[in-house]
C-alpha cells in the first residue's frame, strides 16, 4: 500500500540551515548536508530545501548545497524558492534535485510549468502555493511574493490550471493555519485533494499528533512538509511514524 | 531524459566506477550497463533507436552483459508500451505497458510502497517490508510469472520489478529508496 510521506522541510540561507534540529551527533546544525544525512537517517521519507536567499550569488552556493547532498542522501530531494527559469530548473536538476518547487515565477508566468514539464517530466514539478481565505469566506486567494501580494486568483481555479500544465505534485500551505501550531488547514486541502489526481502536500499548522492525521484523512492529503515541529525537537520522525502505525495510517517502516 | 546524475551518484557513492555516456565504445567496454529514464516511452524508444545506443546495447546484452532498466528505461524493455498510442518496444522481456486503471485513486502512482520480492540476485530476501519509491502512470502488464519478481499494490497488484537472464528491470527507483535501493544497486553491481 502507497505510503503517506513525512517531508521535512529546511529552510537555507546562503547555504546555512535557519533553524536547525538538534540532532544528536551532529556537530553543525547549520550545515543542510548533515542535516539532511540526520534526516535520512531518521526515517524522512522525502526532503524539501528552501532557499530564503535573495541574492544570485547566494544561490549559486545552493547548487553546491544540493550537489553535495545530492552525493550522500538518496531520498527524493525538492529543491525551491528562487526558481524562476527552465535553466534555474535544468542547473539543480544537474546538480542532483529531483524535484524543483515553484511559486511565485509559476504565477507570473505559468509556461514555465509546461515547459519544465515538457523538458525534464511532470515529476519534478512540484507547485509551491500559498493561500488565504477570502474575507466573505468564499473561497481562497492566492498569494505571491511569500505571502505578502494577493494575486486575487482562487486557489480551486489556479490548481486546477496547474495540473493541466503538467504539474506532478502540489505543495499547499495555508496562510491561515502556518505559524499557529492548531492544525493544517483542513477545509483549504480537502478542496485541492478533490479536484486534483496529483499529489498534495499538506503544509502549515502542525502542532500536535493528531494534525498530521487529520489532513491525511479529513483533508485528503497525500504527504505532510514538516518544518517547525521537528526544529523545536517537540517530535521526531520516529515518533510521527510511531503514531502513524498506531492510527493504521500506512507509513513506510 | 531522467535524473542521469542520481543514479550515477549512488554507483560512486557504494564505490563503483559510473559514467554517463553517448559513445558506442564505453558501452562495449563496460562491465554493466544501466538505462535509467524518465519521460515519454515514444520520446525515449525514439532518441535510443536513433542515437545507434540500442544497437550496440542489445548486442552487449547479447552477449550477457548485466543490465538493468530503471522507470521508463524498464518498460523499455517489453513488446508494446500504450503510452499515447501504441508503441514497439525492445522485447527483451514478453510483456506490455499499459496505464494504472484504478478508480479513487490519483494516478501517477507516486511515493513510497511496499515491494513484495521473491527470491532473487537483486533483492536481500531477509525481512520482510521493502519500502521503495515510485512515481510512474504506467506498468508492465500480461508478464509471464517466471520474469516477475517484485509486485506492489496500488488498486490492485502489479509488476514492479522483472528478470530474463542477465536483463533487469526495476519500476520504482532504487537510487532514490535509500539503503534499501543502494543494496540492490550493490548486488547488481557484483553481478557478473
Amino acid at each position: 500500500m502507497l505510503s503517506k510521506r513525512i517531508i521535512p522541510c529546511l529552510d537555507v540561507h546562503a547555504g546555512r540551515v535557519v533553524k536547525g534540529v538538534n540532532f544528536i551527533d551532529i556537530r553543525d546544525a547549520g550545515d543542510p548536508v548533515q542535516m539532511a544525512k540526520a534526516f535520512n537517517e531518521a526515517g524522512a521519507d522525502e526532503l524539501v530545501f528552501l532557499d530564503i536567499t535573495a541574492s544570485a550569488h547566494e544561490r549559486s552556493i545552493m547548487s553546491d548545497v544540493v550537489a553535495k547532498t545530492a552525493e550522500e542522501v538518496f531520498i527524493p530531494l525538492t529543491v525551491g524558492g528562487g526558481i524562476r527559469t527552465v535553466e534555474d530548473f535544468r542547473n539543480m536538476l544537474k546538480n542532483g534535485a529531483d524535484k524543483i518547487s515553484v511559486n511565485t515565477a509559476a504565477l507570473k508566468n505559468p509556461t514555465l510549468i509546461s515547459e519544465a514539464a515538457e523538458k525534464f517530466g511532470s515529476q519534478c514539478v512540484v507547485c509551491a502555493i500559498d493561500a488565504k481565505l477570502r474575507d466573505d469566506k468564499s473561497g481562497w486567494d492566492v498569494y505571491l511574493n511569500g505571502g505578502r501580494v494577493n494575486t486575487g486568483r482562487d486557489l480551486l481555479e489556479w490548481v486546477y490550471e496547474i495540473e493541466r500544465l503538467g504539474a506532478g505534485e502540489i505543495l499547499l500551505t495555508s496562510m491561515d493555519t502556518d505559524g499557529t501550531k492548531d492544525g493544517y488547514d483542513l477545509p483549504a486541502t480537502r478542496a485541492v485533494s478533490d479536484i486534483v489526481n496529483i499529489p498534495v502536500i499538506a503544509s502549515g499548522g502542525a502542532g500536535q499528533m493528531s494534525h498530521f492525521k487529520d489532513v491525511l484523512t479529513v483533508g485528503g492529503a497525500d504527504a505532510v512538509l514538516v518544518a517547525s515541529i521537528f526544529h523545536y525537537g517537540d517530535y521526531t520522525v520516529q515518533d510521527v511514524k510511531d503514531y502513524f502505525i498506531k492510527e493504521n495510517i500506512p507509513v513506510r517502516v | 531524459m531522467g535524473n542521469l546524475r542520481s543514479v550515477q551518484k549512488a554507483f560512486e557513492f557504494l564505490g563503483f566506477d559510473a559514467h554517463i555516456t553517448q559513445n558506442k565504445n564505453e558501452l562495449v567496454n563496460a562491465s554493466h550497463i544501466i538505462l535509467p529514464g524518465v519521460g515519454a516511452f515514444a520520446d525515449a524508444a525514439k532518441s535510443l533507436a536513433q542515437s545507434g545506443m540500442q544497437e550496440v546495447m542489445l548486442n552487449e546484452i547479447a552477449k550477457g552483459k548485466p543490465f538493468l532498466g530503471i522507470c521508463l528505461g524498464m518498460q523499455l524493455l517489453f513488446d508494446q508500451s500504450f503510452e499515447n498510442g501504441e508503441h514497439i518496444g525492445l522485447s527483451l522481456v514478453p510483456g506490455q505497458v499499459t496505464r494504472f486503471d484504478v478508480t479513487g485513486l490519483k494516478v501517477p502512482h507516486m511515493g513510497w510502497n511496499n515491494l513484495i520480492v521473491r527470491d532473487n540476485a537483486l533483492f536481500d530476501s531477509e525481512g520482510a517490508d521493502k519500502y521503495v519509491y515510485f512515481v510512474h502512470s504506467y506498468h508492465a502488464s500480461d508478464i509471464p510469472d517466471e520474469f516477475i519478481i517484485g509486485e506492489a499494490d496500488y488498486g490492485y497488484r502489479f509488476t514492479a520489478a522483472v528478470q530474463k537472464d542477465n536483463v533487469f528491470g526495476l519500476q520504482f527507483h532504487p537510487e532514490k529508496s535509500g539503503d534499501v535501493g543502494l543494496s540492490m544497486l550493490k548486488r547488481f553491481g557484483g553481478l557478473k
